[in-house]
């Protein structure tokens, strides 16, 4: 028996320390937002936050997220209110939706460290991430909105209005 | 009007699909759908017709009969209803269709999601059932006022009468249900029209960006186990001898069991199984495809193709003649590599069965062939197996196989729990049923006025329908389908097909004849094209002149790219497509630089006629584009010994996001009708890309994928 922090709740899980957090937390705790696509972190559908750090949970073993603070798609907001899910629902991203959760997570990490990413900044931090429907052109347009509505929703100061600026350049339409 | 889902119809849904108003639009309810978690709990309210259930208290749930794979039926459908019940499609419960003989697809000749039809189908049939629903529901209120009909209108929800009366739908749905289905019931017109045509977020969007959407894989049952199959190696090989013993001894590990497909290892958690699987001691029969590779496939194709001239599938005029009394002829060949189709969610099935029944959770596009399959795996009558359709993480076809059902079926019914059985990506990779390799072999001809008098095309490939549609008597295989319907007009034109097998199984894939065949035709009109020193786009609308979608589509596209003019150092490629009712152009814009290609930029024009919500067919217009280049560029399954050497996503790769062209897609406002949206935008890809190339270098490829051919100028 081990205890993890999944979502702010510590829970307890009867795994070995080699399962996978994906089947943890798809299996044992029954969230099954995060996706089993690859099993060997080539496609990013399993995408979790570490500490806040987009992780591949199906190479993650339990033993390493001792201590560590975890969070899936569902601990992401509460009623779809991120940012990021927000823009995706304005873009109606998702076709098949399977992907999407892997998809909103790296987005999210990304935001949280660079409130202003340009297209070569989301190309980086989301090429891990595969959909087979093809919606990237709608996934790179949601993380600009949703830098877009993070800012607006920020205190406005000096410093973000200069990235404003330089961001609305690299935006597509 | 179109014939109308009457008193027969009713019928027939009643006898087959009874559940559907009681616990299994519960047990299907799907998260994040419709009015926030409204459900149509009420016991009483009525059945208004096999897609529409309204309950007491005012719930109104659509029942989808095509599988929704991202390409938009959940919305799709239910908006055409909603049109014409008078209802806001935001209060809709989209509740998926069990087997039933009202949702049979006739233009598919069963309940499947293909082809393209999924809103051709309905179309009529859906508006006719909402207008049918709405004319019910404004008897009952006007019999309970005791008022005369006319002096009723229905709208948003509700029945407005004389001097103020109104009741919900809900208020009189019971008594509704029990109305004489009207006859003929006079649809909007498209003028009139409030919701078709608007874009509108998809129903469900909202469960798929806060991960509450179930797709197969997410499937939980009480009790429930987990199991992990162990497939042959070699494509088609059988069990011949097992050793279980480490594995039983696993930790979680319930069952080892012998199935026709494979070996199941069942345990408590799915890690569980898939580590017993793994130690699974196994001496596989590998069966006749020991020897196969694709230097044997292609040898097999080009000697069929050498030996038989093919049953002759279209044959207009007289194409050898022509040939012979060509002033100039052109003659090539292409061929096709084998595809899989690599949907996101692995192939998974969830069974439970019992003494007297089964019930499956599955993605599927085939719902009745997958209760057949399960009912043979359990030893049951059909009509005990209930299917409940998932979501499914991709479809492209994949799903129209249920080969990954009975092994489910056979644990849950070995153990006496529900089982969920999971592929792995290296079992999905591996064990597809792949879009067929081609050889397709082409002749033209110009006579002394250079008019392309000449063309024949003989077609050389496995039949998919032979095994996954046995029924289906017609000779010409769904693998020829795109060139039997090749719509430039040459006066002496034939076509011919060679069935020739390759030992293993292939499948329905995305653009199923429209991809291959696109593309050979597509890249040998660009090989006419140059030989008669014309320019591609002038060339194709010379030959479409009687064709005017066809010349528009073209023309436009010709217009946005800038055709004739691209950047410098850029190289332009034309490619048309018209399929599934649909008209579609597409011009790439490309470069290599020192043998390597860039694809910059995709000019895509769509007439596809009247559209029900114009952003999902954007944004299937891109998919399909996205899922051609993966294709073009690197798509291809290789066997050695009988086993497929792609195992994962790094060794068969598809387009990733920083990997994306610009895009520029342009849907034509229309008053046609509707068209195929899900698979025609792929087919253009590969011929437009490649024509580009030829532009750029004076290579002229004539196989796929692009990937590993050298693009060095000549």
């Amino acid at each position: 028996m081990m205890k993890i922090r999944v979502n702010n709740q510590t829970v307890d899980v009867d795994a070995t320390p080699d399962t996978p957090l994906l089947w943890v937390l798809r299996d044992h705790l029954a969230m099954t937002g995060t996706k089993f696509g690859c099993g060997v972190a080539l496609c990013g559908a399993c995408t979790v936050h570490l500490d806040g750090v987009a992780v591949r949970s199906c190479v993650l073993p339990l033993s390493a997220v001792d201590g560590k603070a975890i969070t899936t798609i569902e601990g992401l907001s509460a009623g779809r209110s991120h940012a990021v899910q927000k823009a995706w629902l304005e873009i109606d991203v998702p076709q098949c939706g399977y992907c999407q959760s892997g998809q909103i997570m790296s987005a999210a990490a990304l935001l949280s460290v660079n409130p202003n990413p340009s297209d070569a900044d989301i190309d980086a931090a989301m090429s891990g991430n595969i959909c087979r429907c093809g919606t990237y052109p709608r996934i790179r347009r949601a993380i600009h909105r949703a830098a877009e509505l993070q800012r607006a929703a920020a205190p406005a100061g000096g410093v973000a209005q200069s990235v404003v600026a330089h961001a609305s350049k690299g935006a597509r339409s | 009007m179109s014939s109308a889902p009457g008193d027969l119809t009713r019928r027939g849904f009643l006898s087959t699909a009874a559940g559907v108003g009681g616990t299994v639009v519960l047990a299907l309810t799907l998260p994040g759908f419709g009015a926030g978690g409204k459900r149509g709990t009420s016991a009483v309210g009525g059945q208004m017709n096999a897609w529409l259930t309204i309950a007491a208290d005012n719930s109104i749930i659509v029942i989808v009969d095509r599988s929704e794979m991202g390409q938009g039926v959940y919305t799709a459908l239910p908006m055409l209803l909603a049109e014409e019940l008078e209802i806001s499609v935001d209060t809709i419960l989209v509740v998926p269709a069990p087997v039933g003989d009202a949702y049979v697809n006739p233009g598919n000749g069963g309940q499947v999601t293909g082809t393209s039809n999924s809103v051709q189908d309905a179309w009529e049939k859906l508006r006719t059932a909402g207008a049918q629903a709405r004319t019910m529901l404004i008897a009952a209120a006007a019999e309970r006022w005791r008022v005369d009909p006319n002096a009723c209108k229905a709208q948003n929800g509700s029945i407005f009468g004389p001097a103020g009366k109104s009741l919900t739908y809900g208020e009189v749905a019971a008594a509704a249900a029990k109305m004489p289905v009207p006859k003929d019931v006079k649809l909007k017109p498209k003028e009139r029209f409030r919701i078709i045509g608007k874009s509108r977020l998809r129903l469900d969007s909202p469960s798929k960006v806060d991960g509450s959407a179930q797709f197969g894989i997410d499937v939980k049952l009480p009790r429930m186990l987990y199991g992990a199959l162990a497939q042959s190696p070699v494509l088609g090989g059988k069990v011949s001898a097992l050793d279980a013993t480490v594995a039983e001894a696993m930790p979680g590990v319930r069952k080892v069991l012998v199935t026709a497909g494979g070996v199941v290892a069942v345990a408590d958690h799915f890690w569980q199984a898939l580590q017993a699987r793994n130690a699974l001691k196994i001496t596989w029969d590998p069966g006749s495809n020991a020897g196969l590779d694709n230097a044997a496939i292609r040898a097999l194709l080009e000697k069929a193709a050498q030996s038989d001239p093919g049953l002759s599938a279209r044959k207009d005029g007289d194409a050898a003649a022509a040939l012979q009394a060509a002033k100039h002829s052109l003659h090539a060949v292409y061929e096709l590599p084998l595809l899989a189709h690599a949907t996101m969610e692995p192939m998974n099935c969830t069974a439970d069965v019992k003494a007297d029944g089964c019930d499956l959770f599955v993605g599927t596009q085939v719902q009745q062939l997958a209760q057949v399959a399960a009912a043979a795996a359990a030893g049951l009558d059909p009509s005990r197996v209930r299917v409940f359709t998932t979501l499914l993480g991709g479809g492209f076809g994949r799903r129209l196989d249920v080969d990954f059902i009975p092994s489910a079926v056979a644990a849950s019914k070995a153990i006496g729990a529900p089982v969920k059985l999971i592929w792995t990506r290296e079992d999905d990779m591996t064990h597809d049923t792949y879009r067929p390799p081609a050889r397709e072999e082409l002749r033209g001809g110009f006579d002394a006025a250079g008019r392309l008098t000449a063309w024949s095309l003989h077609i050389t490939s496995p039949s998919i329908t032979a095994r996954a549609s046995p029924s289906v008597t017609d000779p010409f295989d769904s693998v020829v389908e795109y060139a039997l319907n090749c719509p430039y007009a040459v006066p002496n034109f034939s076509l011919a097909y060679t069935r020739q097998e390759i030992g293993i199984d292939v499948g329905y894939m995305r653009s199923v004849s429209h991809a291959p065949n696109c593309f050979v035709i597509e890249s040998f009109m660009d090989e006419l094209a140059h030989a008669a020193g014309s320019n591609p786009v002038e060339f194709r609308l010379s030959l479409l002149k009687a064709k005017p979608r066809h010349t528009r589509v073209l023309q436009i596209a010709a217009q946005r790219a800038n055709w004739g003019r691209p950047l410098a150092g850029r190289f332009q490629g034309v490619a048309f497509m018209e399929g599934y009712t649909t008209h579609v152009a597409q011009i790439a814009e490309i470069s290599v630089d020192a043998g390597v290609l860039t694809v910059h930029k995709i000019t895509c024009v769509v007439d596809c006629g009247q559209m029900v919500n114009p952003r999902i067919v954007e944004s299937q217009i891109e998919s399909g584009i996205v899922f051609g280049l993966s294709a073009a560029l690197w798509g291809d399954i290789t066997i050695v010994a009988g086993r497929v050497q792609q195992t994962n996503f790094n060794s068969y790769r598809v387009l990733r996001g920083n990997e994306m062209p610009d895009l520029d897609v342009h849907l034509l406002e229309s008053d046609e009708a509707p068209g195929g949206i899900g698979e025609p935008a792929v087919a253009p890809v590969a011929p437009a890309i490649c024509n580009a190339i030829f532009a750029a270098t004076g290579k002229r490829l004539r196989t796929l994928p692009i990937a590993g051919q050298s693009l060095s100028k000549t």
